[in-house]
């Protein structure tokens, strides 16, 4: 059976971690690279780079950070983060990326999916969508007036760009929906509401998605423990649905381990990836 | 690498990213070289045709360059291969990826989309990306070296299917659906999932592709 997968991510600024790795002592806790080293250690079924880089001349630096993890890391490998083109993409595939996340570009051009997914394939493309929970309505149909099919009057959930600032009045899920028939191979779908709160997914609007497409989802926003993370993966129904999690302060400020996290998704009946190595604490801490 | 090192030739069809394939053939103590042309990969020890993009374009590119000669002449004279994903949805009679395409016709059996609803009749999420075990079975120089069963990291939305047991020598369930895993005929050893990306199970696969070429 398809197990369910964990995925540490790694926001890099100007080829650099921002988020330090706080408990990892005997390897450089800002280059990307020894960070992934560290978890593909720990069984980590995928990692997610997520350039965060703003200055144009600053976003050369991902390509040679993904080379050289692609060089020294045999785990599969998402890199994110101001994708607008195919040749965007191909840049990246041949960097050494195994997918590559699009997602303000293609609210802005929503072909740009079909057209990447026709020439490069959509197991490959992952469409990212950052979404919050609608407060005000009124607000929203004002917005919800625009271009989109997916405007939905009654939409729950509405799609923002540029890293949670921008609304554009998208009904989230109808926007994965029209991903997922454009071709995405995957949905990587982020509450920007639970980001970094580690207060739980909002799961709600992760099974809202996982339910409207028949690709795989990734839940991300909100993962702080274990339970969290099970919740967002369980099919049952009060369950997220997802088919991965994605994480990062769980990781990277607290003492767990890919593998510590694993044996409690086991042992709460999680299909996840058996950890072959130790699953005490992180090693700085031993 | 010593010079004396088997010498494996990494099927470059213009598919893009060789590098990771490049680099786990290396640390299982091989000699991996990008190779794009049948002279060189004629010379060469072993093939290793890994899989990125669609069927079409691999067999048309396979074919403009004069490869799929090169690959038919060295699993007819007994060289090792070793196909990765796409590498063996190529080796099957046909797929119907884009269009009825033919392959390489090496193994009988035909490469489908996965199905749009599971054995019990829910959606079935296509591409099957992730973590999946593989039960091995028959005789092999590649599997003596291998656990009966591993898990692995697969991402694809079409699978191949033998048409006579003896090809299939590894089998996955996605959605309480059966597909090809593993698959060989003659000197040609092919797997759906990609042992580059799989950590320790996929070196396992590496490290024993090595073996099978040293024992040649």
């Amino acid at each position: 059976m398809l197990l369910k997968r964990i995925i540490p991510c790694l926001d890099v600024n100007q080829g650099r971690v921002v988020k330090g790795v706080q408990y990892v002592d005997h390897v450089d806790a800002g280059d990307p690279v020894e960070v992934a080293r560290m978890y593909d250690e720990q069984e980590a079924d995928e990692i997610t780079f997520l350039d965060i880089t703003a200055s144009h001349e600053g976003r050369r630096t991902i390509f040679d950070v993904v080379e050289r993890t692609a060089e020294s890391v045999f785990m599969p490998l998402c890199v994110g983060g101001g994708v607008r083109s195919i040749q965007d993409i191909r840049d990246l595939l041949n960097a050494g990326a195994d997918k590559v996340s699009i997602m303000t570009a293609a609210v802005h051009e929503p072909e740009l999916v079909e057209e990447a997914a026709l020439k490069i394939g959509s197991a490959n493309l992952v469409v990212a969508i950052d979404a919050r929970r609608i407060d005000d309505r009124e607000d929203y149909r004002v917005r919800a007036g625009g271009r989109f099919r997916e405007n939905d009057p009654d939409a729950v959930f509405e799609v923002y760009t540029h890293g949670g600032r921008n609304p554009t009045g998208i009904d989230a899920v109808a926007w994965a929906a029209r991903m997922a028939r454009a071709g995405a191979g995957e949905i990587l779908l982020t509450s920007m509401d639970k980001d970094g709160t580690k207060s739980g997914y909002d799961l709600e609007m992760v099974r809202g998605v996982a339910d409207a497409v028949s690709i795989p989802v990734i839940a991300s926003g909100g993962g702080g423990t274990p339970e969290s993370l099970a919740e967002a993966l369980d099919d049952g129904p009060e369950g997220g649905h997802a088919q991965a999690a994605l994480a990062a302060s769980i990781f990277h400020f607290k003492e767990q381990t890919v593998g510590s996290v694993k044996a409690r998704l086991l042992e709460l009946g999680i299909p996840v990836r058996p950890p072959r190595v130790a699953v005490d604490g992180p090693r700085a801490l031993r | 690498m010593p010079a004396s090192s088997p010498r494996v030739a990494v099927v470059d069809y213009g598919a893009g990213n060789l590098r990771s394939v490049t680099k786990a053939l290396e640390r299982s103590g091989l000699r991996a070289e990008v190779c794009g042309d049948p002279a060189s990969l004629r010379n060469a020890d072993a093939a290793v045709l890994p899989g990125v993009g669609a069927f079409a374009n691999a067999v048309a590119s396979l074919h403009a360059k004069g490869l799929d000669d090169a690959i038919r002449d060295g699993i007819e004279r007994g060289r090792p291969y070793l196909g990765l994903c796409l590498g063996l949805q190529l080796l099957f009679d046909s797929s119907s990826e884009h269009g009825e395409n033919a392959g390489l016709g090496l193994i009988p059996g035909r490469v489908d989309r996965f199905p749009e609803r599971d054995a019990e009749g829910k959606p079935l999420r296509v591409p099957h990306i992730g973590w999946n075990e593989v039960r091995f079975s028959g005789e092999h120089p590649m599997l003596e070296a291998l656990p009966e069963r591993d898990i692995y990291y697969f991402v694809h939305s079409y699978r191949a299917k033998v048409a006579n047991a003896a090809g299939q020598v590894g089998v996955c369930e996605y959605g309480g659906l059966e597909f090809t895993a593993a698959a060989a005929e003659g000197s040609a050893f092919a797997v759906q999932f990609h042992p580059e990306k799989s950590q320790s199970s996929g070196r396992r696969v590496l490290d024993a592709f090595a073996r099978w070429i040293d024992s040649c």
